[in-house]
């Protein structure tokens, strides 16, 4: 990208609209938690909660606190591990459902019993069934992208169309050809619309089930952003509990942003679109 | 192109392979069960190098018979050659796919995920009879002699649906097959689009040449590009009436409004309309 170009990006219209819907909803949040103060009374819901103003002071503090980027840290790690995991065993196994009839059918009935089930269902048995409780997290984030993952490669190497392999057959194509240059590129947007997908379930489970564990291995104020979240209600700092949520909102956002660039580099056939 | 067109004046039709017979074939899908009579006691000869267009309403089994060819489907009774070999008949009721007989989709079949160069050398490339410096020679040359220059390193999507169809034909040609199956592959085309397809691909036909079974639903096509013009019953189908368009080749646009054009058209249409007819009747749906 040429300057020229950043520039224009910088201030097109659409970055000018996301500036200034976020200004506005900043002035109109100041506002409400600030109604005591010029309106002399407490403006439900919103007046209870801390201003972005005092938010934005604590959290100048907390941005030299390295337990604050601890709470990152481990946060990523296990949305990483998770996820990871996910994608290296649901991308081979959902395939695998979708080229071979037989263990489709010996595996789909309790892949579809396990499914339903929400990963936070997991957690006891996650915890028996696993040494350390930093595990049994990363097990149950796993789970949170794993199906999703696995039912996106399946439905996705399944609906290719019966023409690819007709046309490809015809040309002298070996069943492993077909495989790798016909099932495997058809199926990539599948898969990054499933990691996609997944990518947010994880984060939605790592974060309950660090408040639900009280934060795994590392404790105190290191135990990943969600228990940052529970510390500091039961610490009662709102400041800090808000300041949570919105990090988990922006490592949420940068992480789908990560995928989409990666995602875009394995399907370049869709970038024009 | 002159020089081709005088070639081919001169010298006529000189393709010696895809002769295809259709010997009494009958298609019946699912005969234990809901028995869909497709294709029944159809017999048609096809010579080597001539464009035989089949036309008939839609239902009829047009497809049914193009996918028994190609061998994407068994047959129930009957058999086809090719050049005098078996593909499909009594002991082998599927043929076996194979590079000599490409089809060329209804919608196109081209691998999205592939840029329009690599599409056009796949079919050289899973069969490895050549190298791959030789095979990229070739895929350029033949798109160049298309029309599609400048359109190599495009994906498909990116392409107009036109130059679309074109790049499809090229991976065909590529196949050196002895026979090309239309699907009819302009219906989604806009009719000025298939005007400037129909000359493209009779230019490609004059410089390839290759037997072609090219399905459509309009006659007007199938009058201009076809040799041999068979028009199908309604389901099952069946060779209804068998016509030699003696209007010679080559051939471009003034064709159609030439007498003997306009002639043909009429003794035609009047059997597709009462088809067409019966299978509206019979609420026919497309397979
Ligand atoms: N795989 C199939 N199984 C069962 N019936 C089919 C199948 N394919 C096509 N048919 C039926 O066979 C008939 C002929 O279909 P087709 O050959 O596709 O017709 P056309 O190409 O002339 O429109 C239709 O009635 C269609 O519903
Ligand atoms: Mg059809």
């Amino acid at each position: 990208m040429n300057m020229k170009k950043i520039r224009r990006s910088l201030f097109s219209r659409t970055t000018l609209r996301a500036i200034v819907s976020i200004t506005v909803f900043l002035i109109l949040w100041e506002a409400g938690s600030r109604s005591k103060e010029w309106a002399g009374f407490t403006m439900p819901w919103i007046g209870l909660v801390p201003p972005p103003t005092s938010v934005l002071s604590v959290w100048w503090d907390l941005l030299g606190d390295t337990g604050y980027w601890q709470s990152w840290y481990l946060s990523l790690m296990r949305v990483l591990s998770g996820f990871v995991a996910a994608m290296v065993i649901g991308i081979p196994l959902g395939l695998l459902m979708a080229v071979s009839r037989t263990f489709n059918s010996i595996t789909f009935p309790s892949f579809e019993i396990l499914r339903p089930i929400p990963p936070l269902a997991w957690v006891p048995v996650a915890i028996i069934f696993w040494p350390t409780e930093e595990l049994s997290i990363a097990f149950v984030t796993f789970l949170g992208a794993f199906f999703t993952v696995v039912i996106n490669v399946l439905g996705g190497a399944r609906s290719i169309d019966m023409r690819f392999y007709q046309s490809a057959q015809a040309m002298g194509s070996s069943q492993w050809d077909i495989f790798r240059r016909i099932v495997l590129p058809a199926t990539v947007p599948s898969i990054v619309v499933g990691s996609s997908v997944g990518m947010g379930i994880t984060w939605n489970v790592v974060v309950a089930a660090e408040m639900i564990s009280g934060g795994g291995g590392g404790g105190g104020s290191g135990g990943g952003l969600g228990f940052f979240i529970w510390n500091s209600y039961v610490g009662g700092s709102y400041e800090q509990i808000v300041i949570g949520m919105i990090s988990i909102g922006i490592a949420g956002y940068a992480c789908s942003e990560l995928l989409r660039g990666i995602g875009g580099f394995f399907t370049p056939w869709l970038r024009t679109r | 192109m002159s020089a081709v067109l005088e070639k081919v004046r001169t010298q006529g039709n000189e393709a010696r392979y895809g002769a295809i017979r259709i010997d009494d074939v009958v298609k019946i899908y699912d005969p234990e069960g809901a028995a869909v009579m497709a294709v029944d006691h159809c017999t048609l000869d096809i010579k080597a190098g001539e464009i035989c267009m089949i036309v008939g309403p839609s239902g009829c089994g047009k497809t049914s018979l193009l996918n028994a060819i190609a061998g994407f489907h068994d047959i129930t009774s009957g058999a086809i050659y090719m050049d005098g070999e078996m593909l499909c008949g009594p002991g082998k009721p599927k043929a076996d796919p194979g590079a000599d007989r490409i089809v060329v989709f209804q919608n196109g079949a081209l691998f999205p995920w592939k840029t329009n160069l690599e599409n056009v050398a796949f079919g050289p490339m899973m069969q490895g009879k050549l190298s791959k410096k030789e095979i990229i020679e070739k895929a350029r040359s033949m798109m160049a002699d298309a029309g599609l220059s400048g359109t190599e390193h495009n994906y498909p999507g990116e392409v107009s649906s036109g130059l679309r169809r074109r790049v499809e034909i090229v991976r065909a040609l590529m196949n050196d097959p002895k026979v090309l199956l239309f699907d009819e592959p302009y219906r989604a085309l806009d009719s000025l689009t298939r005007s400037v397809m129909h000359e493209s691909l009779l230019d490609i036909y004059y410089k390839n040449k290759v037997t072609i079974f090219f399905i459509t639903h309009d006659l007007e096509e199938a009058i201009f590009l076809g040799h041999k013009l068979v028009i199908m019953t309604t389901r099952p189908c069946r060779p209804k009436k068998v016509l030699e368009v003696d209007i010679p080749h080559p051939r471009d646009y003034s064709v159609l409004t030439s007498p003997r054009f306009r002639e043909l058209l009429e003794e035609t249409a009047s059997v597709v309309h009462e088809e067409a007819r019966k299978s509206f009747a019979s609420g026919e749906k497309e397979g």
